[in-house]
């Protein structure tokens, strides 16, 4: 088949090293540095604050959101994620989780937002959709270290990367799936358009945006756990050396502990879209 | 003064409308643009004008055009072509601002599907047009309440629309537009989702609320019966065009065409109704020996302006006005000599069909006599109404 040699792999690393990254590193750079402190500050907050409290929010949390049941869950996983010795780690996956949801969000809505009210953006958007999601997870680790090098900085931009299409699908079907003669009352009564998106569009479109923000935040979770093949602390990077050192014992507690906290996690944004 | 006027508008559904404007100026019909180019021409180079306090309704089959012409009022739909006067002024020029101010101000509006925002109560629903301008909380929850109780659903506001009957989420709709305090209100198939008993009850309110608000009211329906009751005037539409405009009795009487006659057909009824069946007892009635200053009593207390006058035996003698009967009191003329006789007059079996003209036409209701003897009365309001109600009355009996 090879009738010519195609040298993409070649133009590629060449684009990256002469170009790329003598140009943009320092974007790059502080880029980083900012997503540094965010992260650090986070992980610092869930780490230095006693795990009994936290555990308590989060029960609270689960029983106010979602019921007894989940409530109950929550405090026997928390205990048992204690008992384990990966209390650390949870949080630290739990940082590197909430920081790259937040991004996704930060960026995903508006863009959904952006492609419901433009026909054009959203044309454009499908194609890079489609492709961020079919893309095995763990391609978005090369770039990521080669621009961010290794830790939780490349770790937060892979997972950002990875869980943003569903906050801007959701977003985008949220809002177009609003009653066409809901939208048109409301622009029969003299509405702008920042007052139809206000007080119509998004509060309709609330319950299907938070079920993309619960879709985000599992796709997260999935990827922070890959992200530790680039460093990122946590409990991937427990199960890792769990598999490294084929210690099957490690390996379950900290796949146990990801469980535990993916279920937690995903019943909390879940009830808040049922609540939405 | 015309509260609104259209001149010349058309509106084309598709990827070249100013081509198939051409067309539409050259004379060719909506059928073949459609065929030629896939285009829909929605609204067809259409002129109508609208009078202050005036009920205009506009009346066509499904695919008519006219949901397309009743947002093109408001510009929901962007014209393709043509003028639309909102108190003199082109809304189809204006910028984005202006019309945005134009629509809170002067136009509001009630669907057909309510179009209620289902996250919100009554009472913020109703206050919505006036929320999004910028009136404070206290301001614009009393006129929504205002408005609430005028269309009769105290006690509802803290209600959510899902909460409520179909036709109690149509008298939000209304509630909604009345609260904005427009001149105009653009209701589009308004009652058609509502059953037949609830749709009676919103046109009677409607023509009550009418009666006290004087609003300029652009009413769209499919029903004949709808459109007799309401409309002061009535347009018929076919395939985007208005192929008639008048009164109910000039529609009635004097169809422009086929379609208009086959339209009307309905109203046959009109043909077996006769004047017995619509006719009601006079309200006041001067007995012949009662003399002149009874008779201005009698008009005072029942505060008309003119009494129709019998003998003894009920033999109608003739039309007595409040003018004459001062006068004939002052110079001590005899009754009889001042009584009017130029009314119209019809027999108990006259087809109500006859009688329709007539009412139009004439000032004071038609008498209906039977050997010389006074029957009933028969007014504008009642050929119309027999209209309406004759059919209700087939309906109950055929169920
Ligand atoms: N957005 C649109 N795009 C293309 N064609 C349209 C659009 N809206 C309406 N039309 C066409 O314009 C014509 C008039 O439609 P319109 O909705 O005004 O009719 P209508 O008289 O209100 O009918 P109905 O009684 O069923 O409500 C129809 O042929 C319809 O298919
Ligand atoms: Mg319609």
């Amino acid at each position: 088949m090879n009738y010519f040699y195609f040298p993409l792999e070649d133009w590629t690393n060449h684009f990256v090293n002469e170009w790329l990254l003598p140009v943009m590193s320092g974007f790059f750079n502080s880029i980083s540095t900012v997503l540094r402190a965010f992260i650090e500050g986070v992980t610092n907050l869930l780490v230095v604050v006693p795990p009994e409290i936290i555990m308590i929010l989060l029960v609270l949390l689960s029983w106010k959101i979602a019921g007894k049941g989940l409530a109950l869950f929550t405090l026997i996983g928390c205990i048992f994620i204690g008992s384990v010795n990966l209390w650390e780690a949870a949080m630290q996956t739990v940082s590197i989780v909430l920081v790259s949801t937040f991004l996704s969000i930060l960026i995903g809505v508006p863009l959904g937002i952006l492609s419901a009210t433009n026909k054009v953006i959203e044309r454009m958007m499908r194609p890079i959709l489609d492709f961020m999601q079919t893309l095995p997870s763990f391609v978005y680790l090369i770039p990521a270290i080669l621009l961010f090098g290794l830790g939780g900085v490349p770790a937060v931009i892979a997972t950002f990367v990875f869980a943003t299409p569903p906050a801007v699908r959701m977003t985008n079907l949220g809002i177009r799936q609003v009653p066409s003669d809901v939208v048109e009352a409301s622009r029969a009564f003299g509405s702008t358009s920042r007052q139809l998106l206000l007080k119509v569009q998004l509060p309709l479109a609330l319950p299907t945006i938070m079920a993309g923000v619960n879709q985000t935040m599992m796709l997260a979770l999935s990827m922070a756990v890959i992200a530790s093949m680039i460093g990122a602390p946590g409990l991937g990077s427990t199960v890792l050396s769990g598999i490294s050192r084929v210690n099957v014992g490690l390996g379950l507690t900290g796949g146990l502990a990801i469980v535990v906290l993916a279920i937690i996690l995903d019943r909390i944004t879940q009830g808040l879209a049922k609540k939405a | 003064m015309n509260k609104i006027e259209v001149t010349d508008l058309t509106k084309i559904f598709g990827s070249h409308p100013k081509q198939g404007l051409k067309s539409l100026k050259n004379g060719e019909q909506k059928a073949d643009i459609l065929k030629k180019t896939g285009m829909t021409v929605g609204v067809n180079q259409t002129s109508f004008s609208v009078q202050a306090g005036e009920i205009f309704v506009i009346m066509g089959l499904s695919g008519s055009g006219k949901s397309t012409l009743i947002r093109l009022v408001n510009r929901l739909i962007e014209p393709t072509d043509g003028e639309i006067l909102i108190d003199g002024e082109d809304i189809t020029k204006m910028d984005k601002n202006t019309l945005i101010e134009t629509r809170r101000k002067k136009l509001a509006m009630v669907f057909q599907q309510f179009g209620l925002l289902p996250h919100r109560t009554v009472l913020t629903n109703v206050a919505y047009g006036l929320e999004i301008q910028g009136v404070d909380k206290a301001e614009r929850e009393k006129k929504a309440l205002k408005s609430i109780e005028d269309v009769g659903l105290k006690g509802y506001e803290a209600s959510y629309p899902n909460q409520l009957s179909g036709g109690m989420q149509q008298r939000v709709g209304l509630a909604r537009a009345l609260a904005n305090d427009s001149d105009i209100l653009l209701m589009d198939e308004a009652f058609s989702a509502l059953d037949p008993l609830i749709r009676k009850e919103m046109q009677d309110e409607l023509l009550d609320l009418q009666n006290k608000l004087g609003k300029t009211i652009l009413f769209i329906t499919h029903d004949l019966d709808e459109a007799l009751k309401l409309g002061d005037r009535i347009a018929i539409m076919k395939d985007g065009e208005i192929v008639q405009v008048g009164t109910a009795e000039e529609i009635l009487e004097n169809p422009a065409n086929e379609y208009v006659s086959n339209f009307v057909k309905d109203v046959d009824r009109s043909k077996v109704l006769e004047a017995s069946h619509v006719m009601k007892k006079p309200g006041v009635l001067l007995s012949y020996k009662d003399g002149p200053r009874m008779a201005v009593r009698k008009m005072e207390e029942a505060g008309v302006s003119s009494i129709f006058v019998v003998d003894k035996e009920n033999n109608f003698k003739g039309l007595l006005t409040i003018d004459d009967a001062i006068k004939a009191y002052k110079e001590n003329i005899p009754m009889e000599d001042v009584l009017l006789d130029t009314v119209h007059f019809a027999s108990p079996t006259t087809p109500l069909n006859d009688l329709i003209g007539i009412a139009a036409e004439t000032k004071y209701p038609i008498v209906v006599v039977e050997d010389g003897k006074l029957k009933g009365i028969i007014s504008r309001v009642s050929i119309l109404s027999g209209l309406v109600l004759g059919k209700e009355k087939d309906e109950v009996v055929s169920s």
